[in-house]
């Protein structure tokens, strides 16, 4: 039993070796009808991360292989072991919100609304009107509100104050982000968040793509966010032991650990017919999801559980495997993330594994945990649109368990038809999304 | 001394694997006692709150730290420098 597909195609064989779920199989089994299934674009854009304040200077800095870890800077950062992150140091909140906003919003929130704010503009979206209830949202976030939980237990725990701010449990609920974005844009349809810890953007983005293709929508905004970078996220993190102390080095066999970021990604999902019709830009068109959880360790991935995420991917989009060329891998710079990766990409691909780019962007942005999907999305689409693809930095060593072309520190053109993006999370969960060329 | 902090030890890892002080012996491996990097981390954990120390022990490259793991006598040996370099 090979569940090692043949050249170029996925027979049904393979998909029953790789156990892919049946209904999966079934949905995207007959090509030539699919099942009156709806085609998904992307028609907007917009991050805030270490890299940037918005798309275009995000993609820059992928171009130009830039690091956007430094050493943290926040409150008690010296009683930490680990102190570097992916932290954006020029955040002014007053920029963008006015006081009573600021009071209301985490970071989070702050960061998920500058996001969203960027991709409606681009989309040129308005949504009044019969649009806005056919409209929804879908985030993702593992820590929500981590900021706002980690400064009022210091108010109460260290400083023994008895009070807190009345807007304390709308501020750090982890839908908070989820229902401004509804509340800013008018969107009344489906809105929720999914908090599935790094596989959380990836959940997200893949069931608004879900949503609309199957009609249950018209436009979903999706991404995710997470700002974690405080003393009680950090310190958290520490206890496992798995972050490094200088450098997030993913594939590189001198790896060791990852390093965190922070910031949102959104992008607006639109009905393909509907963004036509108004004759959008379409940045990519999203083509498969799959999921699947390994069901076997709260930490240790596995790579039959993430192999059975991208085959199921690649199948759910009707491609073959040798219409895949590049992958944002997952990539987190662990020495258990990385060879388990490569080793499912390996085995789903076979011999196509040899003509594949696989990077990780993390060495640039960090992991942004729950939001870390949504950042990737963008290295996916300059892929596809440009031309480009993000490298891995920090690469210093060839790993013999991850021997694939991992981009290493530097941008390559290269023209790509059809990419994939990874997460595979704390918790044994994964969830794969499937692009391509507009 | 050296035979407190050996009993102490041998006590938390027994606990950590489910098994009786007696079965910790020095030459025994975390892996032959049944202790997954997980179960590590958090034996590790419990030396650093027992003895209060700080262990640097980062477990993508536990050959590269300082606190060898590699069986129960060089985690105790490891265990007695740091102690050692608290009291100093």
């Amino acid at each position: 039993m090979s569940n090692t597909p043949k050249a170029g195609g996925l027979p049904a064989e393979a998909l029953v070796d790789a156990g892919i779920a049946a209904p999966a199989v079934s949905a995207a089994g007959d090509l030539s009808s699919r099942g009156g299934l709806r085609r998904v674009v992307i028609t907007g854009a917009g991050t805030i991360n270490a890299l940037g304040h918005d798309v275009s200077s995000t993609l820059e800095a992928f171009r130009e292989g830039r690091c956007g870890i430094t050493q943290l800077d926040f409150r008690d950062v010296e009683r930490l072991s680990i102190q570097i992150g992916a932290q954006i140091h020029d955040w002014t909140p007053e920029t963008y919100f006015n006081r009573q906003q600021i009071l209301l919003y985490d970071k989070f929130t702050q960061f998920t609304l500058l996001a969203a704010k960027q991709a409606v503009a681009e989309s040129g979206l308005h949504f009044e009107g019969a649009l806005g209830l056919r409209a929804g949202v879908i985030l993702g976030t593992a820590g929500g509100g981590l900021n706002t939980w980690d400064e009022n237990y210091r108010a109460v725990y260290e400083e023994g104050k008895n009070r807190v701010h009345p807007f304390v449990v709308p501020k750090l609920m982890n839908n908070a982000a989820a229902s401004h974005v509804s509340m800013e844009f008018g969107l009344r349809g489906p809105a929720f968040t999914v908090a599935t810890a790094c596989a959380s953007s990836n959940h997200a983005m893949g069931l608004a793509f879900q949503m609309v293709r199957a009609g249950a929508a018209d436009v979903m905004l999706s991404g995710g966010s997470e700002a974690m970078l405080c003393f009680g996220g950090v310190k958290a993190w520490e206890g496992l032991r798995v972050m490094s102390k200088d450098a997030c080095r993913p594939f590189s066999a001198n790896r060791n650990g990852m390093v965190q970021g922070e910031g949102a990604g959104v992008f607006v999902f639109e009905e393909y017919e509907h963004a036509r019709a108004r004759g959008a830009q379409i940045l990519a068109e999203v083509v498969g999801f799959a999921m699947s959880s390994d069901a076997q360790d709260i930490v240790m991935p596995s790579a039959q559980g993430a192999e059975r995420a991208i085959t199921g991917a690649i199948v759910d989009a009707g491609l073959n495997l040798d219409q895949i060329g590049y992958i944002n891998a997952h990539g987190t710079g662990t020495a258990a993330n990385d060879k388990t990766e490569c080793a499912a990409v390996a085995h789903a691909f076979g011999h196509h594994a040899d003509r594949l780019m696989m990077s990780s962007t993390k060495s640039m942005h960090g992991h942004l945990i729950g939001g870390t999907g949504a950042v990737e999305l963008l290295a996916c689409i300059m892929a596809l649109r440009d031309g480009v693809i993000a490298p891995t930095i920090g690469y210093q060593e060839p790993d013999p368990e991850c021997g694939l072309d991992v981009v290493p520190n530097e941008a390559r053109e290269a023209r790509v038809d059809a990419v994939l993006s990874n997460a595979f999370a704390f918790g044994g969960l994964n969830a794969v999304i499937a692009l391509r060329r507009a | 001394m050296t035979d407190d902090i050996r009993q102490r030890i041998r006590s938390i890892i027994a606990e950590q694997a489910m098994l009786d002080p007696d079965q910790v012996t020095d030459e025994a491996t975390p892996q032959q006692l049944g202790i997954d990097s997980l179960g590590l981390v958090e034996s590790i954990f419990a030396i650093e709150e027992e003895f209060d120390i700080t262990v640097p022990f980062n477990a993508n490259e536990p050959e590269k730290s300082d606190f060898d793991i590699s069986n129960m006598g060089t985690i105790i040996a490891a265990v007695q420098r740091l102690v050692a370099e608290k009291d100093g």
